[in-house]
């Protein structure tokens, strides 16, 4: 089982990981609102997780974390 | 379970001034990628740019020096040459090295320093607010080309890497994007090569990276990327433009 962490206060919100996850298992948290003011992406569904950090690939930010 | 992707070590923790979804952030973590592979983070030194850039001291952990606007190139000469040991980078964006800093690039390039070039193209003036770049596609509009970027009046975007690579004197010249992740991965190999080329003392190796600028496009990131594909790549083909020691190795 892979795992895949977000630094909710350092995300801005741009929507590339979810584009670039292959499961759709990566939503912006729409309700959410962090520290920097932007809604931050977050994992829906952390079973369903490959572990292929593509996410992270995409991320300007560095937010993601990916374990396996 | 192991860690298969983290935050590299030679970035700092500062968070990234970028615009939401500005690939300046992928691009700077893959140059702390191939710093911290080669293990070079100790005795590296990175020279920042004029521009969205400007503040790539505070990002990256290595030595950094700023430089006056284009001339990254002629400083990081000077470093090179009196640190030789150390391994000596550039980091700059279109406005920066395909303007005001064109000279100091064509000589760098000419005279085969061994630095590294790590050539940010997003086709437009980011951190001035959008003004037509050196760059800029035909047509395509910006705060200085409202109707389109007119080839008549204001001529041809410079394709640099197919520029620099007419000369004799750069060892390594390739063009990367990083629109998506097959393009991510691939910029990532080109610019560790252009790293390691200065490592074996190869010579003036330049990664021209094309990127994005959703904030100045009036884009959204994942609009913005799309944009890269359709009409940057079209315009400015990826592809290695010279690699001196690959075609040794040839012959």
């Amino acid at each position: 089982m892979a795992k895949v962490t977000f630094d909710s206060d350092l995300c801005k919100g741009c929507g590339l990981c979810v584009d670039a996850c292959p499961k759709g298992i990566i939503a912006i948290a729409k309700g959410k609102i962090n520290k920097k003011g932007h809604s931050p992406a977050e994992i829906t569904d952390q079973e369903k997780c490959i572990g292929c950090a593509f996410c992270a690939t995409m991320c300007p930010d560095c937010v993601i974390t990916v374990e396996k | 379970m192991a860690i298969v992707f983290k935050k590299p070590h030679a970035l700092t923790d500062a968070p990234f001034h970028y615009c939401p979804g500005c690939t300046h952030g992928i691009i700077h973590r893959l140059v702390a990628e191939a710093i911290d592979e080669l293990g070079c983070e100790g005795n590296a030194i990175g020279v920042a740019p004029v521009g969205c850039a400007v503040m790539a001291y505070d990002y990256f952990a290595c030595d950094m020096v700023e430089a006056a606007h284009g001339r990254a190139p002629a400083i990081a000469t000077g470093l090179k040459r009196t640190f030789p040991e150390n391994v000596i980078f550039t980091y700059q964006g279109d406005g920066d090295l395909a303007s005001i800093g064109m000279a100091e690039t064509v000589h760098a390039a000419a005279r085969n320093e061994n630095i590294t070039v790590i050539f940010v193209n997003n086709a437009i003036y980011g951190m001035t607010g959008g003004q037509m770049a050196p760059t800029s596609l035909p047509g395509q509009i910006t705060q200085t080309s409202p109707y389109g970027r007119d080839v008549n009046t204001v001529g041809y975007p410079i394709k640099v890497s197919e520029m620099l690579s007419t000369l004799d004197g750069p060892e390594f010249i390739q063009r990367v994007a990083v629109n998506n992740v097959k393009n991510v991965l691939a910029a990532k190999k080109a610019i560790k090569k252009a790293f390691q080329n200065q490592i074996e003392g190869k010579g003036f190796s330049l990664v021209e990276v094309v990127s994005s600028c959703p904030t100045n496009w009036g884009l959204t990131p994942q609009k913005a990327l799309e944009w890269v594909e359709e009409k940057m790549i079209p315009y400015y083909p990826l592809g290695v433009y010279k690699d001196r020691s690959a075609k040794k190795e040839e012959k």
